[in-house]
Formats: structure tokens, C-alpha cells, sequence
């Protein structure tokens, strides 16, 4: 297919989506009457309803009944690929790598974000404070694992090598000799979610650190005036007005830690123990071929996201409530 | 927060589009390095085809889909068709994909004889022609007719081949040491030691290939799986008739870490044992050139991976010898290979895949490859029209009537294993796993059918 060919179909693929907007659009203007509105919203969720169903809901249902199947899809084996998932040895190491990831990110990263959004508060020059540590967030998960993986990078301790490592490097200069970070689990595990941390910890100050600032001015001064001090404000003051927004925050970086795939791809290929569901997931579905383990892998992925999006949910509405 | 007041507003729409336009791979028009006019009376057999378009799908990219294009280019020019060349680098599970999902390549280049068997198993593949068979017949033989045979039915034509039980080393080296090239794994033995005196490590290795580490090894212990046994037992081996963690194996992966896991060996210029699962396979023979080792084994596409400059020559910076047998008459040789799947009987598309197998081919991909970096087991290929000394010692290797040819075993496994658990436990046994632990785990996750 030559450019002009690409370019008309891609000028026709656009024209069809203005005149299938413009149908809705249309439709939705025809109506009168007492229930107009009711069927304007219908005919505007309609489309986006099918969509997902064609989008969402049918691959979903689709994944969970090749959970049930054999690796080629063909015959059924019950729960067997969920009872591979949780006595076969390899697939044990990549739950245990998962519950350290979905443990340790959210947390560390929330509170690194919160103990800097509070340190920055109202100081000099807040504005430049905040882009640094804003500024990994920008970096797609790939572009940030490969400038970790030269942090982490290792040259052999030998005359006429240089380290090219960062970490190394200090070690080195400090007299140590260099490491193999990646290698020996499970503390490659932990060096992984040090990247995670690093592109997360900014999105968790900017939340946090905006509801630092809607914190009322005349609960501060009610409590300053009750002889509440810096760490008391802190502690009855500050913390439980912005709960709500740690909470969003705590969830949002789990869900994003729990589909975590990029880094450990990039940076481990899932190799020396390091794999997690989501790279498991891909890895017997790509490379093994076992559809009914990777789907069973997905699914499981799925059900644990649920708890927390609910959760999540729930929270936002009971903030938007008050 | 209070709630918007309810009331249908004008909907204002704006349309973000990201548009990903995929950079198309073929279609040009220069001409390559298949030279002057092309005698069309060898086409003739093909019909005129104009107007008909072939889509080759494959997981050679640029820069080597150069030469596959430049050499379709007679078959182009006499028949009227065009062939339409998709590279694509994801292509090993995407070719199942779209096989899946209905909407297959006319014909698709398979690197391995594993996912061949996973292609014919989705039902979309179809059968090669009588002409294709016969080509096959003709020109490779019984064992590559073999590995391109599913079930009895015969499917894919070899295209390309690489010859891996291969060692680098540095001529110069060689002869300022007064050291011979070794013809027995004995005197490999004997050559490591020796080099070895005064605290140098000979070899040097590198397995890191993304989520693919780990590979390197597996050929290694296949070689010497065709060494300490035979290639009864290899054959019985990758079909899994004996189990993968029999003594035969264990015995052969052992053979393969008096190198790879001798601390006296390796890992020259790169470190200790534990950094070869850190250095990169394209890495791994480079210190050969800096003189920190002597020794490296990797296949014959290793050619160009050494910088530009380096003289791959039997008197030049760095060149290869056959990794030897048992015995000096003993000539196991283990290799690689792509096949041509077609998933689509049209006349076109049949003709071209006849076009593929024949020697004619094989010559005009010879003749367009000038920086070398090809070889295939065709034994209608004239050796001369090869460029390069590597080449040239690959193709007299596979037409040599003494050498018995393996295919790549972990390429015929199920991919479970081949592409999976094979390579992440071989990963686990250079960073210090035993080998015990390490064949009874690939064992363990052989697929049960």
C-alpha cells in the first residue's frame, strides 16, 4: 500500500467517525417531550455501550472461559491452571515478587510523596522543588527502566575497566567492590521497585501536595490557637482532612503497581526470578503458548485489581458526597 | 463538592486522533545487488502473473531484509507479480496471532520448526506443492525435508540455515602462540588449559538477550549433547522419548559448565562465571579483539556482530573453527534454520514458494547478499558466489557428506519449554544453580499431551 492509499483510507476512517457522530449527534436532537431526556442519554451510551461490550466485556468473558482450557484451547481442564498458579514453584516466586511489589510501591511511594509534598510546602522556589521530582512521572515505564538499568549496570572489577554504573561507581569510589544488582533474589525484586517508586512518588506529591493547600485556613488557625505545634498539626490536623486524597492515592499507584509489566520486561526480562502476573501473563501467553495459563493469569490479575478499584470508587463518592 | 446542576448541554466534540501509521517495510524500487539482465527463460515456468500480490511476513528486519528483497526481484521482473515483504520484530507471536485470528500472511519465514508445528496446528496452514516437495528432494535431503514435515504432511521449504557449533578465535593469537587448531574435544580441553596458564581466561560468553537470556546456553549444551552421545539419543532427546533430565543430558549440560562454569575459563575481560548471564550474547566474543580471551562459541551470524573494520578471515582478526567431536572422524554439526509456511494455495502464491526452494534462488540470494551473512544448505548453492570465508566454511560444512546435521533442539521443543522454561533455568544454572536442579525443573514443565 502506498502513502497516498494510507492517507485516503485514514481521511475516510475519519470521515466515517464524523458522520457516525453526527447520526448521534442528530438522533439525539430529534427528541421531545417529557422523557427527551432520558432518551437523548440513551442514545448518547448506546454506541459507547456497544463498544465496550465489543471492546471489554466479550475479550473479558472470553479470558475467564480460556482460564478453564487446556493450553491450546482445546479441551477443558477445570481449575487446573489456577492450580498451577499456586503449587508450581516458578509461578509461587512470581506471586511472592507481586504481593512484594503491590506491598511496597503504594506505600513507600505515597509516603515519600507526602513527607516531601509537606517539606515543600509554602517554601522558596516550591514551583522548581516540585518539577524535579514531578519529572520521572513524564518518562514512559521502558524510558525509565533503561536509564535504571545503567544506574544498576555492572563492569567487571579489572584493571583498565571503568565502571559505567552509577551505583557501582559509588561503590567503587567508596573502596567496594562492584556489585550484580539484577542477580540474586530477592533483592533484584526490591532494585525493580525502586523505578516504580522513582515515577511514582511525584504523581503522590502532586495529589497530596494540592491537598495540603485546601487543608481550611480557619481549622489551622483554630488549632494554632489551641497550642497545636508543627507535628501535632501534622498529625490531627493535617492528616485527617487530607485522608481522602491519600487513599486515591495509595489505590491508584496499587492498581498501577499490580499491572506493572514494562519495567520488569525491560529491565529483567522476568529472568533471575523477577517475573510478576501481568509479565507471567504475557510470557505463557506469547512465548510458552499456553493460552489457559496465561488467561488464568489475567483473570487472577483482574480479581485482585477488583477490591481496590471498588474500594477506590467508594471512597470518591463519599468525597464528592460531603 | 456539589453536584452540576442537571441540565443537557451542548455537546461540544473534540476528536483527538493518534494515528499510528505503520512504516511499510517494501515497495521500493531501487535496485539491488542482484546485477545486469535477468534471463526470464527460468521463469517462464511460472506463468505471467501480472497484477497478483504476495505478502511475505517475517522476523527479518532491515538491515537484513535487504537482500530477501533484492533477491525476489527476477521473480518480480519476469512474472509480473509483487511481493509485498513485511518485517517485523515481534513476529514469532504475532504470526500465531494473526494465524488465530483468521488473517494470515500469504507466506510467513519460520525460524523455528516448534511454532511451524504451532502454525499447521490452527488449521490455517496449507500443505507445499508436489514442485516444492521435489525441490526439497532434490536439493536438501531426507533430515530438512524432516523438520519441515508436521504429522507426515510436508509444509515449509528450508530458505536459510546458520551453522552453530562454531568456536571464534584470533588467527594472529593462534600462531604467535604456536597453538593448532584443535580437533578433538580432548584437545579443546587441552588448548583451554593452556591458554589458561599464568591466571588468563580463555573464554568468554554473554547469554543476555532480553527476555530471551539464556538462549546461548541451550546451544551449547545441544552440542555437546551430539557430542557425549549421539545423535540417536539427541533426536530421542528433543522429541522428549527419553526423559529431558536423563543422565545422557545431565552429562552433556555437565560437559558444557567445565567451561562456562570454570572459574579458570571465563568469563575473559567480562568478569566472573555470574556475568555472563549479564553480558549481552552480541557482547559476549567481543574481548576476543582486545586480546582478554581466546575463545568463544557462537554460531556463524556471529560474523556480524564484530564492529566494522574487523577482518573475518583465516588470517585476519578473528575467524572460526568447527567446534570438534569426540574423535577427529566424528563430524556432528549443529545448526539453524528458516522455513517458508505458506497459509494460502493461490497459483501465485504456490509459484513464488516453488521460486523459494529452488537453487536458482538460492544463488540470486547469494549473489545479493555482498557483505555475506548468508548461507543455506542448499546443496544446488554454488559455494563460490558466497562472499564471505565464514559462509563459505558454513555451506562446504552442510554439502560435506561426512557431517551429521542436528537442527537447533530447544527450536523443536514445545514452546513452553523452547521458548520459556529452557532458557529461564538455563539463566538460573550460570548465575549458580546446580544441574540436577536445573534439567528436573525443564522436565517438570514439559507440556502433558
Amino acid at each position: 500500500m502506498s502513502a497516498t492509499d494510507k492517507f485516503l483510507r485514514m481521511g475516510l476512517a475519519v470521515a466515517m467517525f464524523l458522520a457516525v457522530v453526527g447520526v448521534i449527534l442528530f438522533v439525539a436532537s430529534r427528541f421531545r417531550g417529557r422523557s427527551a431526556e432520558r432518551w437523548v442519554a440513551l442514545t448518547f451510551l448506546l454506541p459507547t455501550g456497544l463498544l465496550v461490550a465489543i471492546g471489554l466485556i466479550y475479550p473479558g468473558l472470553r479470558t475467564i472461559y480460556q482460564s478453564f482450557l487446556d493450553a491450546g484451547g482445546n479441551s477443558f481442564v477445570g481449575l487446573a491452571n489456577y492450580a498451577t498458579i499456586f503449587t508450581d514453584s516458578g509461578q509461587l516466586t512470581v506471586l511472592r515478587n507481586t504481593v512484594l511489589w503491590v506491598v511496597l510501591t503504594p506505600f513507600v511511594a505515597t509516603a515519600i510523596g507526602l513527607l516531601y509534598a509537606i517539606l515543600i510546602d509554602k517554601a522558596r522556589m516550591e514551583a522548581l522543588a516540585k518539577a524535579l521530582i514531578f519529572l520521572p512521572m513524564a518518562i514512559s515505564f521502558v524510558g525509565a527502566s533503561i536509564i535504571w538499568k545503567f544506574v544498576y549496570e555492572f563492569r567487571p572489577d579489572q584493571p583498565g575497566v571503568n565502571q559505567i554504573g552509577l551505583l557501582n561507581q559509588i561503590l567503587v569510589s567508596l573502596g567496594g567492590s562492584p556489585r550484580q544488582w539484577l542477580l540474586d533474589e530477592p533483592w533484584n525484586t526490591l532494585f525493580l521497585i525502586v523505578v516504580m517508586i522513582w515515577i511514582q512518588a511525584g504523581f503522590a506529591m502532586t495529589v497530596l501536595s494540592a491537598a495540603i493547600k485546601a487543608v481550611p485556613e480557619d481549622i489551622v488557625e483554630a488549632a494554632r490557637l489551641d497550642g497545636v505545634k508543627r507535628l501535632g498539626m501534622f498529625r490531627y490536623v493535617t492528616l485527617p482532612t487530607i485522608a481522602p486524597a491519600v487513599i486515591v492515592v495509595l489505590t491508584t499507584i496499587g492498581i498501577a503497581t499490580l499491572k506493572v509489566f514494562d519495567i520488569v520486561r525491560t529491565m529483567t526480562g522476568g529472568q533471575f526470578n523477577t517475573s510478576v502476573v501481568a509479565n507471567e501473563f504475557y510470557s505463557q501467553s506469547f512465548r510458552s503458548a499456553n493460552q489457559g495459563l496465561g488467561a488464568a493469569l489475567a483473570t487472577l490479575l483482574f480479581l485482585l485489581v477488583i477490591p481496590i478499584v471498588a474500594y477506590n470508587v467508594r471512597q470518591l463518592r463519599s468525597t464528592e458526597a460531603r | 463538592m456539589a453536584l452540576p446542576p442537571k441540565r443537557l448541554r451542548t455537546v461540544a466534540l473534540v476528536g483527538a486522533f493518534s494515528l499510528a501509521l505503520a512504516a511499510c517495510g517494501g515497495g521500493g524500487t531501487t535496485a539491488g545487488g542482484v546485477t545486469g539482465d535477468v534471463d526470464c527463460a527460468d521463469y517462464e515456468k511460472y506463468g505471467d502473473l501480472s497484477g497478483e500480490s504476495i505478502t511475505v511476513y517475517t522476523g527479518i528486519v532491515t538491515p537484513e531484509d535487504k537482500p530477501h528483497i533484492d533477491s525476489y526481484k527476477p521473480f518480480e521482473q519476469c512474472t509480473g507479480a509483487s511481493v509485498r515483504y513485511e518485517g517485523d520484530k515481534s513476529f514469532e507471536a504475532q504470526v500465531l496471532v494473526r494465524a488465530q485470528a483468521g488473517n494470515p500472511p500469504d507466506l510467513a519465514i519460520i525460524p523455528q520448526p516448534g511454532l511451524l508445528t504451532q502454525l499447521v496446528g490452527t488449521g490455517k496452514a496449507v500443505a507445499a506443492p508436489d514442485e516444492v516437495a521435489a525441490n526439497v528432494d532434490e536439493f536438501w535431503g531426507e533430515d530438512w525435508k524432516g523438520y519441515g514435515t508436521v504429522d507426515g504432511t510436508f509444509y515449509a521449504a528450508p530458505l536459510g540455515a546458520s551453522m552453530k557449533s562454531l568456536v571464534w578465535y584470533s588467527p594472529a593469537e593462534f600462531e604467535e602462540k604456536g597453538i593448532e587448531i584443535p580437533t578433538t574435544l580432548d584437545e579443546l580441553k587441552e588448548v583451554s588449559d593452556e591458554l589458561a596458564e599464568g591466571g588468563r581466561k580463555p573464554w568468554c560468553a554473554g547469554i543476555s538477550s532480553g527476555e530471551a537470556t539464556g538462549w546461548p546456553i541451550t546451544d551449547w549444551h545441544e552440542d555437546f549433547m551430539l557430542r557425549t552421545s549421539d545423535a540417536e539419543t539427541y533426536d530421542k532427546w528433543v522429541d522428549h522419548e527419553i526423559p529431558f533430565n536423563g543422565p545422557e543430558s545431565a552429562a552433556a549440560l555437565d560437559a558444557a559448565g567445565e567451561y562456562l562454569k570454570n572459574d579458570k575459563y571465563v568469563n575473559g575481560g567480562l568478569g566472573d562465571v555470574r556475568s555472563i548471564a549479564t553480558t549481552t550474547f552480541q557482547d559476549g566474543g567481543l574481548p576476543i579483539l582486545e586480546g582478554n580471551c581466546s575463545l568463544h562459541r557462537q554460531a556463524s551470524f556471529y560474523a556480524s556482530n564484530w564492529p566494522e573494520g574487523t577482518e573475518v578471515s583465516e588470517d585476519g582478526d578473528v575467524f572460526a573453527f568447527y567446534l570438534p567431536g569426540k574423535t577427529a572422524d566424528e563430524k556432528p554439526v549443529l545448526g539453524g534454520g528458516e522455513f517458508l509456511l505458506a497459509f494460502n494455495d493461490r497459483p501465485a502464491v504456490q509459484a513464488f514458494q516453488i521460486y523459494l526452494s529452488s537453487d536458482t534462488w538460492a544463488n540470486n540470494k547469494a549473489e545479493a547478499s555482498p557483505n555475506g551473512g548468508w548461507v543455506s544448505a542448499n546443496k544446488g548453492l554454488d559455494v563460490d558466489k558466497l562472499v564471505s570465508p565464514i559462509d563459505r566454511l558454513a555451506a562446504e560444512t552442510f554439502q560435506d557428506e561426512g557431517a551429521v546435521f542436528r537442527f537447533d533442539g530447544s527450536d523443536q521443543m514445545p514452546g513452553a519449554i523452547g521458548s520459556n522454561e529452557y532458557w529461564k533455568q538455563a539463566t538460573n544454572w550460570i548465575t549458580g544453580q546446580d544441574t540436577k536442579t536445573t534439567v528436573d525443573a525443564i522436565e517438570r514443565a514439559w507440556p502433558k499431551s
